[in-house]
């Protein structure tokens, strides 16, 4: 065996990383989901073997995460992504303590101990409210694409209040403000106030210990982190591969079981379990 | 299975010994469903024949006062649950909603609506309208609830008031020695509630048509007390590995059992039975019957149950080896039969209003306070983990978790776990996530073990 892979399907995009020996990524790809999840799997996978010029069968083991874990049916097991961000989180950034993932439909806030094992982690509730579901929203409503959002979101003087997250009232409230005449960027600064501020609170619930790891899809908002940072007075780990971080700790896993023969950690024997 | 199938085989002379490892084995989930079932075709005959029923609620139910006057007892959180059990909640929930409730009203309070629309029309047979209704303040919805009842039927309700613990000195024990701080607080306490329960004697005279009986208040409190014997015996069983059975899935079917049963001749035996099943399970270092796995992980749970998937829900955690060894909801749903506390039958009335005073203090405790009853389990039930389970439409038994969860995290180096759902309304309840985080607690679980043996 020579690579390990972990393939994060999530519920807006598909990640994938390949990992050599050495733990270091040779291979990424980031796809939509889509409604066909085992295809979108198959998909990103083999663009990351591409990337990293790599046979499928110089991969000792892949190890699917995300909510589509159990759809990577050339996987061997799967993991959950919490599990996988942590340890992803604490490969790319070892001083790492807690952990936020901002994902299309998941925010969770994670405490780990030095190496990644997850001590505690807490997520937001059943709705998607606070989570980059509610950016995309607010993008639509504005007629922006995604990646102008951060930085019109910087040029905010006066945020609004937005008293809302939910994503199905975000256009209406977005709207309210329009109607009211206040500046895109305002009420831009506003959405990310809002969300930051929701995610802070989750921060807290399992206990912020420094060094914070941001990880998943909306650590490309630079809007989003330099909030975040204000909130929460401190420094936030933000790498370029932070939005793959949920697959390398796949990947990760999916390495030391390949190199032990069989589950070589704990999230290993864990994932060995059925798909329901 | 029959009836006649599920006979427990017992000589009723104290002699157990002709009774079959096999055929003990199971008996009590058998049992159960079987009384369960002739409990509901109870009420349906009392429907049909309209003979009055009183409606109560599980914290606090005075069924002891019931059973004196042969009253059916109407449980209609039993019975609203019983609806998502059986997976048709969400009709009843949206005809309630139809009527105007909101989607955040309590489920328990939406479902009994609509089965009050329906003419009682449920899944198991058919409900009685209240003749009478019997609630505490354990839960400020049971008195808008019950005013739901007379405004529909006339029905008099008589709203226990229980003094609340105004401070939480009876979290160390239920005896009544507790006047530290307010020497005498205790009997005054008891004398207001034992007032309360000669007014509602007094009321069940008058919608039986029968004269109060005290024997037979005592005969019901002396079989009252031989199941709460059992009952601790049945809890302090899980201290042993592997746990003799899972407190969230076969310890609420237990605890609906002791509730509709409480004071019978059917539930002292019942629980008879069931101590001498579990104590077969331990001897022979059996598990919960129908578990996934083998126990892995020793588990606490707090809160009410996802009804809407109960089992699966349940498969979630046995999946991974999890076995809830205890559960919160066996104490305070349990009207105090976990409690070290026994009626003395020298002073029915007077023994009845401790009994009560005790119970509903406790479970209102338990809803704000049950912290240090948690942290006494993890030590007691060696738990790895413990399980928060808020549900949506219940703020009431919900509201405290959170603290209880920190606190337990401050107090303990164990897992815990915060996953929300409902206990009625599937709408609010995704497998998906909860099967997410359900899992990351579980590789947890499992890191940690690795760790610690490392």
């Amino acid at each position: 065996m020579t690579y390990a892979a972990g393939v994060d399907v999530g519920s807006t995009q598909t990640k994938a990383v390949v990992v050599d020996t050495h733990a270091e990524i040779v291979g990424r790809s980031l796809i939509p989901t889509g409604a066909d999840v085992v295809a979108a799997a198959q998909e990103a996978y083999d663009l990351a073997l591409a990337e990293a010029r790599v046979n499928a069968d110089s991969v000792g083991c892949v190890i699917g995460t995300g909510y589509g874990r159990y759809k990577v049916e050339f996987g061997d097991t799967q993991v959950t992504e919490i599990v996988c961000h942590a340890r992803g989180a604490a490969k790319m950034f070892p001083g790492t303590r807690t952990v936020l993932d901002m994902g299309g439909q998941d925010t969770k806030a994670i405490r780990v101990r030095p190496g990644g094992e997850v001590v505690d982690f807490c997520m937001n509730d059943k709705c998607a409210a606070g989570t980059g579901r509610f950016l995309q929203s607010a993008a639509a409503a504005l007629e922006l694409r995604l990646d102008q959002l951060g930085p019109t979101a910087l040029r905010g003087q006066r945020p609004v209040e937005i008293t809302t997250t939910c994503t199905v009232f975000a256009e209406s409230e977005v709207l309210s403000w329009l109607s009211r005449g206040r500046k895109v960027e305002d009420i831009l600064a506003g959405v990310h106030h809002s969300i930051a501020s929701r995610s802070f609170g989750l921060l807290k619930r399992v206990g912020v210990e420094d060094e914070i790891t941001f990880t998943g899809g909306v650590t490309r908002n630079a809007a989003m982190v330099a909030v975040l940072e204000e909130i929460l007075g401190a420094h936030l780990n933000v790498s370029e591969d932070s939005h793959y971080m949920g697959a390398l700790g796949a990947a990760l896993f999916a390495l030391e079981r390949a190199a032990a023969g069989t589950n070589a950690g704990a999230e290993g024997a864990a994932a060995g379990k059925e798909a329901s | 299975m029959s009836a006649t199938e599920t006979a427990t085989g017992t000589d009723g002379v104290g002699g157990r010994g002709t009774t079959g490892a096999d055929e003990i084995m199971g008996r009590g989930a058998r049992e159960g469903r079987r009384l369960f079932e002739e409990w509901f075709d109870g009420l349906t005959r009392a429907a049909e024949e309209k003979r009055p029923a009183a409606y109560v609620m599980v914290m606090g139910s005075l069924c002891e006062v019931l059973r004196t006057f042969d009253l059916p007892a109407v449980f209609p959180e039993i019975h609203s649950l019983q609806t998502a059990v059986r997976r048709v909640a969400d009709e009843y929930l949206s005809e309630a909603e139809d009527h105007g409730f909101s989607p955040d009203v309590c489920g328990y309070v939406k479902a009994d609506y609509a089965l009050q629309l329906r003419g009682g029309e449920h899944p198991m047979g058919r409900i009685p309208p209240p003749a009478i209704a019997i609630v505490t303040n354990a839960c400020n919805t049971y008195l808008k609830w019950a005013e739901i009842w007379e405004r529909l039927y006339g029905t008099p309700v008589f709203t226990l008031d229980v003094p609340g613990t105004r401070r939480p000195v009876n979290r160390e024990g239920m005896g009544p020695g507790n006047g530290a701080h307010d020497p005498g607080g205790f009997d005054r306490d008891r004398r207001y509630v034992e007032g309360q329960l000669r007014e509602i004697i007094g009321a069940c005279e008058e919608v039986s048509g029968r004269p109060f009986d005290i024997d037979r208040l005592r005969e019901v409190l002396r079989l009252t007390n031989e199941m709460a014997s059992s009952w601790r015996r049945l809890l302090e069983l899980n201290r042993h590995r592997p746990a003799a059975f899972d407190a969230m899935l076969e310890g609420t079917i237990y605890l609906g059992v002791a509730n509709v049963l409480r004071g019978t001749e059917e539930g002292a035996t019942y629980f008879r039975d069931l101590v001498e099943e579990m104590e077969l399970r331990e001897r022979e270092g059996r598990g919960p019957l129908g578990a996934r796995a083998e126990e892995q992980h020793r588990l606490v749970f707090v809160g009410v149950p996802c009804y809407p998937m109960f089992r699966r829900f349940y498969e979630l955690f046995s999946e991974w080896g999890g076995v809830f060894v205890g559960s919160t909801y066996t104490w305070f749903a349990s009207g105090g039969l976990d409690r070290e506390f026994e009626y003395d039958l020298e002073r029915p009335i007077e023994s009845l209003a401790e009994g009560v005073l005790l119970s509903v203090r406790h479970a209102m405790d338990s809803l704000m306070f049950q912290d240090r009853e948690l942290i006494r389990a993890v030590d007691d039930y060696a738990v790895d983990g413990v399980v928060y389970h808020p549900i949506k439409s219940c703020r009431t038994v919900s509201t405290g978790l959170a603290a209880s969860r920190r606190a337990v995290l401050d107090a303990r180096d164990v897992q815990c776990l915060y996953i929300e759902s409902d206990m009625m309304d599937k709408r609010v309840v995704s497998e998906a996530q909860l099967k997410n985080r359900i899992d990351a607690f579980f590789e947890g679980l499992e890191s940690r073990k690795l760790r610690r043996g490392a």
